[in-house]
């Protein structure tokens, strides 16, 4: 692991050269000349060198300064989402080899006994000593919910590969993410590339009032997961800001939430990002329409694309390299691809997301996409979120139901007619199969921490 | 509505809409004969099962699958709820 880096620089020695770099978070802001020659972990700084060191800061604030101090320090930087319960941790710790905890609580459990770094406030160093240069693995989890986590590891430089150079005006970035998860990493690692602003959210911050803290700021460039777009729409508060481009990653953006968020933001360019955290950023699609152009696939860019059996695989520098601590268990196939288990459908010259492999439902033998019939419910224009899943059938093994969060609170004489409606419209567009056999009202649908919606199989 | 009505009201909802056209509902109808499908037959139980609050096909411990809608009727009629 202890091997030198060759060009890339630390993050460090990146973010010192960006003046302009602003990290923002409530009643505190993190700027790119301040961190200079210090660190916030006083004298035991060194004593991280050469470590394996889970980031179990509870801030985010926190955790972006320690990432930021560790990286060409320490030999892995762990990065795990806020919500991870001792229990996640534990198994994290003793996969990822981690022999240190830096956090900003002493209260905090990990699940196992680490000796944990407390991050304090800043205070000086020798210049010469922030020119570490280990090639740091930065390891993160995988984004499934079930079973023990599944680790992957990253080199700065694929996690930085999708990164372009910051045009002027330099953006002011907000993420509905937590910077410890893939998509929210990837809007850090912007900002400290492009030496932008990025605001922060906290956990104990309403929505709403991020969304002020946004429009304060001015926040131009804004990223979430399809589910975070549907939910922020479904409230007053996506009035308040104006930005001039709008991300979408994580989950299939489809048609409906596409054209809804053209109709409330039609000066941004509303773009949705193939990315996850073992493929890395795929490619990133502007044109307003849902699925990708065909001519992606079978081309030898920077990101190769083929499709096997369905399933979207991916090849390019910005992969994750490995698993971590999981016996065995290939990422890369024989020639580099990382499988992404996301099931793709070409049509003509553009290419559609089916949904997750392992998300398939089974109707009598016929195989279900959840996200497929999602798509089509969310076309109606009462329709704000929806989630479909299966119900046991003694027939047909499974049948399809469904959960509908409309627009408007329905009378039930009202809830009635939009059932039928979006039932026609179910059945106008899809195989009899994939029609839901039931609808169900429901005044809202949760999604998961991970900005995604929950589902059995994630 | 007694369970025969409910039962057979379902059955005609279920048959409006996947569109089949179903022969007439007399005791003595062969199930598989009348019209339905088996994805017909899998909603039909999912909707009884809702109204209903039973579904005897899954609490049953051996498999049986009733031959008419007379047997259909009074598997329901006298599954315990």
């Amino acid at each position: 692991m202890n091997t030198a880096r060759a060009e890339t620089p630390s993050l460090r020695v990146l973010v010192a050269s960006r003046p302009g770099l602003r990290v923002l978070a409530p009643g505190a802001a993190l700027r790119g000349r301040d961190i200079g020659a210090s660190t916030i972990f006083a004298s035991r700084r060194r004593e991280l060198a050469g470590k394996s060191v889970l980031i179990g800061a509870r801030s985010q604030f926190v955790a972006a300064r320690a990432l930021i101090e560790l990286d060409g320090l320490a030999a892995r930087l762990v990065i795990c989402p806020p919500d991870f319960s001792p229990g996640r941790l534990a198994s994290v710790i003793s996969q990822a080899e981690v022999d240190a905890i830096v956090s900003d609580a002493a209260d905090k459990d990990f699940g196992v006994e680490r000796e944990i770094y407390l991050c304090g406030d800043p205070v000086p160093i020798d210049e010469e000593d922030c020119f570490t240069r280990l090639a740091s693995q930065w390891v993160l989890p995988t984004s499934g919910t079930t079973g023990a986590p599944k680790l992957v590891a990253h080199r700065l430089e694929g996690l930085l590969g999708a990164i372009r150079p910051a045009c002027e005006p330099i953006p002011v970035w907000a993420t509905f993410y937590d910077i410890r998860r893939y998509g929210g990493l990837q809007i850090f690692l912007r900002a400290c590339v492009t030496g932008a602003q990025l605001l922060l959210s906290d956990a104990r911050e309403s929505l709403g009032d991020y969304m002020i803290r946004c429009a304060k700021a001015d926040v131009t460039h804004i990223s979430g997961t399809p589910s975070h777009w549907r939910q922020l729409l479904m409230s007053p508060d996506a009035e308040l800001i104006d930005p001039k481009y709008v991300r979408l990653s994580g989950e299939i953006a489809d048609r409906a939430i596409l054209d809804a968020l053209r109709a409330v933001y039609p000066r941004a360019v509303i773009s949705h990002a193939y990315a996850s955290t073992e493929a890395g950023v795929g490619f990133e699609v502007a044109d307003g329409r849902e699925g990708f152009p065909t001519a992606l696939l079978d081309a030898n860019g920077e990101v190769e694309l083929r499709l096997r059996d369905g399933s979207l695989h991916v090849r390019s520098k910005r992969t994750a390299t490995a698993y971590i601590g999981q016996g065995g268990l290939k990422l890369l196939d024989d020639e580099g691809f990382v499988d992404t288990d996301d099931v793709v459908e070409q049509k003509g010259d553009r290419c559609f997301f089916k949904g997750r492999r392992a998300g398939v439902i089974n109707v009598g033998g016929l195989k279900v996409h959840p996200e497929e019939v999602e798509q089509v419910i969310n076309e109606h224009s009462e329709v704000r979120m929806s989630r479909v899943s299966a119900r046991r059938s003694p027939i047909m093994g499974d049948l399809i139901i469904a959960e509908v969060a409309p627009r408007n609170v329905a009378t039930p004489r009202e809830a009635g007619a939009l059932e039928t409606e979006i039932l026609d419209l179910c059945r106008a567009r899809l195989p009899r199969h994939m029609v839901p056999v039931t609808i169900r009202f429901v005044p809202a649908i949760d999604i998961l921490a991970s900005g995604k919606l929950a589902r059995r199989h994630a | 509505m007694s369970i025969r009505l409910t039962i057979l009201s379902q059955i005609e909802n279920v048959a409006a809409e996947q569109k089949k056209k179903i022969a007439p509902l007399r005791d003595d109808l062969i199930l598989a004969e009348s019209g339905l499908d088996s994805l017909c037959f899998a909603i039909l139980v999912a909707r009884l099962e809702d109204e209903l609050g039973a579904d005897p096909l899954t609490a049953s411990e051996e498999v049986y699958f009733p031959k008419t809608l007379g047997e259909l009727i009074g598997l329901y009629e006298h599954s315990p709820r």
